[in-house]
């Protein structure tokens, strides 16, 4: 992780939508009074939802909002990665995890395409519509390798698979979440090898036992 | 008290103490970078490792973990030894190795640290990290690489200063300490900062590499720049005063030091007066003492008694103003008065011109009401007291006057006199509630021609809420000087019949004026033969007929007594400039000459008259406890009009001779008065 830093160029003002200031007092709603500082992570997060990112004045705004110092709030928004305080693409944001796991099961392709197709790391694309970046880990391991795009992940990718969700963010559509090769969530791939009679999951293989292990009160010493 | 083993030995401790604490009182000194027993516990630093029973097999933070009846705890074991030789690795492994150009070099915690627990030679191959500088303001230079994220800055700045502008952005190796988009910190204790920086990171930027410190003579001495004595060291090389750090005293400034007391001290040899001056043709020519003093003597004796005055000034110390007080009373001269900004105190009760809570106890005071004064700017380090007893939620605060930021909570109640007079029944139910009210009264409501009807609608109020009573004396009255009280206390006012300051500048009111150090008085209406004894050439000097050249406060020794009433004595730091003189000195050497020779010879002889006329200034160090006295007496029953209360500070960066003088106080001005006085306009 580099430095975070805010933006070169920020816009010269921001104001919280109608729907981002409903939303906004409904979480400072749920702590004290004196307490509406606690409600900072939410709201940095609703404002990214609204503008793509976080802005100067945006970060302004919610210190005034939430009557903190503005350093406070510029802490919050630098330590958490998953504030981006640079424009993004407005159709896709692309996080490519890049951990251990994804790296071993092929995420250099997946990087490799980004690439190509939307020009290099942490940079906004020249048509502004892409941004990709490499993350750590988002916990998704067993359906290595994934990419979080915007909102959903996407799993069990191929470069060919990377490449066509591209394209498909390119022309307006909205490409299926999940998994590539048909999993539901984290289970083997091909379907369960191991643990599959179906008895198992009937109750029929269970046997009675006479006593718990180790319920017998323990024998005084002689 | 529950009993814990520091090393096998066994110490009590109050409860609620930290393991850190409590091996502290064992006598265990325990290394420590981000501890620091004034600021909250952080806990980041590790440096402070050692190993407790009962609890877990591994090393602990001893500041932040809290000691407990029985627990057994290691200072010296290898396991403790280890870990803090880790700890001390990782913090050096992103430190650069340029102790010989750091300011803190010498004085540096991690140096100092470094040389029990460091390894010889590193085991680190790669990079150091870099980080950018970051500009905090005039007073700090950082050096950001060398930070090792104790976050003392940014726990003072929060916590004690009041004004949160510091911050940790960004996280591990990237975290950075900063201001809100490089802003300068706006502050008037930032260069606290610099003192608490446990390494080089912020250090004081306009002294920067203008010495080592062990090449510096320390002499410990007291701060004139505000009203409150702090205690202070001075540093000297040769015959330039280098810096001014805080010593500790509880009881007035803790170890904090305000930023003007701090960095003044360039205005000490800039602008000076070195020799003796005097007017011819209207132009001032470099004259020798003895025609000088030939010259002021002539004049002296020349008028009638009732014609010649003398006003103190500011900074004055009590041995000068005693030996002026005795020689001018000698010439049978009543025109003297030392209350340069027109405060209608004086001549009763002693507690009617001190700050009877004291300093220390105005924290214990439970409501406070500020009347015409801006502790932020008058005092600093006094708001800082206040805000901590705000902050411990005990104190609550009312202020009539100037609505002003004080880094606390103010009920702000009005303006001036009409307030005064029609206070809601809310304010004074609770002065009268209170267990212990206090009133600050600043210069900025007694000052003036209304001054005395106002002091005696506060001493009314102050009567009728019960501010002084059994065993609590809350009335207080801030001064802005640090020579005031003094001159208050020898009686420095004007006898029977004789004029105040606003009465001697008037045209054809004197034919000698005497300015000592007056240099807060608009003395250009005044048609006298002006005579200025000072140390700076300044507005007193600027229109003197002859200017004799005096001693600054780190120039001789004095006693002081602040704004409290304690009487504490300065020490001489280096020498006066040039052909300069001590100030009490030239007195003496006038009387010869005006034929009312003072019978002092010598310093010492000095002090004992003046501790013989007044024995408060006999008790050094020492608060005498307020007494009880009659807070409806003060002052003179009148209308007090209805003005507002304006504090008379209105640059508080430049209020004395030696503030306009410094180029630091200058450069502070322009930062942080100016633009705040634009854009009020």
């Amino acid at each position: 992780m580099s430095v975070r830093r805010l933006a070169k160029v920020q816009p010269d003002s921001f104001a919280f939508s109608k729907a981002t200031m409903q939303k906004a007092e409904w979480w400072i709603a749920k702590y004290p009074a004196d307490r509406r500082q606690s409600a900072v992570i939410p709201i940095l997060w609703l404002v990214q939802k609204q503008e793509g990112w976080v802005s100067e004045p945006a970060i302004r705004a919610i210190a005034a909002l939430l009557d903190m110092p503005t350093i406070r709030v510029l802490e919050v928004a630098t330590f958490y990665t998953m504030f981006q305080l640079e424009p993004v693409g407005t159709a896709a944001l692309i996080q490519v995890c890049g951990t251990t796991p994804c790296m071993l099961r092929g995420s250099g392709e997946l990087m490799r395409v980004c690439k190509e197709k939307i020009g290099p790391k942490d940079q906004l694309s020249a048509d502004g519509r892409f941004t990709w970046q490499e993350v750590e880990c988002l916990g998704a391991c067993a359906n290595a390798p994934m990419a979080q795009i915007n909102d959903y992940y996407f799993e069990d990718l191929t470069a060919e698979d990377m490449a066509g969700i591209i394209d498909d963010f390119a022309a307006g559509k909205a490409p299926q979440p999940g998994s590539r090769v048909g999993r539901a969530s984290s289970e083997p791939e091909g379907g369960a090898i191991t643990l599959t009679d179906p008895k198992l999951y009937d109750g029929s293989a269970a046997k009675p036992i006479k006593t718990l292990p180790n319920s017998a009160p323990a024998k005084e010493p002689a | 008290m529950p009993v814990a083993k520091v090393n096998g030995v066994e110490t009590e401790f109050e409860p609620g103490m930290t393991v850190l604490q409590v091996a502290e009182r064992a006598g265990e000194e325990i290394p420590r970078f981000c501890y620091h027993e004034r600021l909250s516990i952080a806990g980041n630093c590790r440096m402070c490792l050692v190993e407790v029973k009962p609890g877990p097999p591994k090393p602990q933070a001893s500041c932040a973990l809290p000691a407990a009846e029985g627990q057994e705890i290691f200072t010296n074991t290898p396991m403790v030894e280890k870990a803090r030789k880790g700890v001390m690795e990782f913090l050096l492994i992103n430190h650069p190795l340029d102790c010989p150009i750091c300011d803190q070099g010498g004085e540096c915690d991690l140096q100092d640290q470094a040389m029990g627990y460091g390894r010889d030679a590193s085991r680190y191959d790669e990079n150091k990290r870099a980080v950018e500088e970051k500009n905090m303001g005039p007073t700090i230079k950082t050096f950001m690489t060398r930070c090792i994220q104790c976050t003392r800055c940014v726990r003072f700045i929060t916590e004690v200063a009041g004004v949160p502008d510091i911050g940790m952005i960004s996280r591990g190796e990237s975290a950075e300490i900063t201001t809100y988009l490089e802003q300068s910190i706006d502050s008037e204790l930032s260069g606290n900062v610099n003192d608490l920086c446990p390494v080089g990171a912020l250090t004081h930027r306009p002294w920067q590499y203008h010495y080592r410190p062990w090449e510096l003579k320390k002499t410990e001495t007291i701060d004139v720049m505000d009203a409150l004595g702090s205690n202070i060291r001075a540093d000297a090389r040769g015959a330039e005063v280098m810096r001014v750090l805080p010593r500790v005293n509880e009881d007035i400034n803790e170890e904090w030091l305000s930023d003007k007391s701090r960095y003044a001290v360039d205005g000490l040899t800039r602008r000076r007066l070195d020799q003796p001056y005097v007017r011819e043709n209207g132009r001032l020519r470099p004259a020798s003492w003895s025609e000088a003093l030939g010259v002021v003597a002539d004049r002296l004796t020349a008028a009638p008694a009732d014609r010649i005055g003398v006003i103190a000034g500011d900074l004055q110390d009590a041995e000068s103003m005693k030996a002026t007080l005795d020689l001018f009373r000698a010439l049978g001269s009543a025109n003297t008065d030392c209350r340069q900004d027109g405060m209608a105190v004086g001549g009763e009760a002693r507690e009617g011109w001190l700050f009877n809570s004291g300093v220390a106890g105005i924290e214990q005071a439970d409501v406070v009401l500020l009347i015409g004064t801006n502790p932020r700017v008058e005092a600093p380090l006094l708001n800082a007291r206040l805000r901590k007893g705000w902050l411990s939620g005990d104190t609550r605060i009312l202020s009539i006057g100037e609505a002003a930021d004080l880094t606390y909570e103010v009920e702000h109640l009005g303006a001036g006199a009409k307030t005064l007079s029609k206070l809601p029944k809310a304010a004074t139910d609770a002065l009268k509630n209170a267990e212990r009210p206090a009133i600050v009264v600043g210069a900025g409501a007694i000052a003036g021609a209304n001054g005395a009807a106002v002091l005696n609608a506060i001493g009314a109020l102050a009567k009728k809420v019960g501010v002084v009573k059994d065993g609590w004396n809350g009335f207080n009255v801030l001064h802005t000087a640090a020579g005031r009280v003094a001159g208050l206390d020898m009686g420095f006012t004007p006898a029977d019949g004789g004029l105040d300051v606003a009465g001697m500048v008037k045209p054809g009111a004197l034919d000698v004026l005497f300015l000592l150090g007056a240099d807060e008085v608009d003395t250009t209406g005044s048609d006298a033969f002006r005579v200025y004894l000072g140390s700076h050439g300044d507005r007193g000097a600027h229109g003197a007929d002859v200017i004799l050249p005096g001693a600054a406060y780190t120039e001789k020794p004095g006693i002081y007594v602040n704004t409290e009433g304690r009487v504490q004595m300065a020490e001489r730091v280096v020498f006066p400039k040039g052909e300069a003189k001590e100030d009490w000195a030239i007195i003496r050497a006038l009387s010869e000459r005006v034929g009312h020779t003072l019978p002092y010879d010598s310093l010492d002889q000095l002090r004992q008259r003046l501790m013989g006329d007044h024995p408060t200034f006999g008790r050094i160090d020492y608060l005498v406890p307020a007494a009880a006295f009659d807070v409806g007496a003060l002052g003179k029953k009148g209308d007090p009009g209805e003005g507002e209360f304006r504090s008379p500070i209105l640059d508080p960066y430049l209020t004395n001779p030696i503030a306009r003088a410094s180029a630091t106080m200058a450069e502070l001005s322009a930062q942080r008065v100016t633009p705040v006085a634009m854009a009020a306009e």
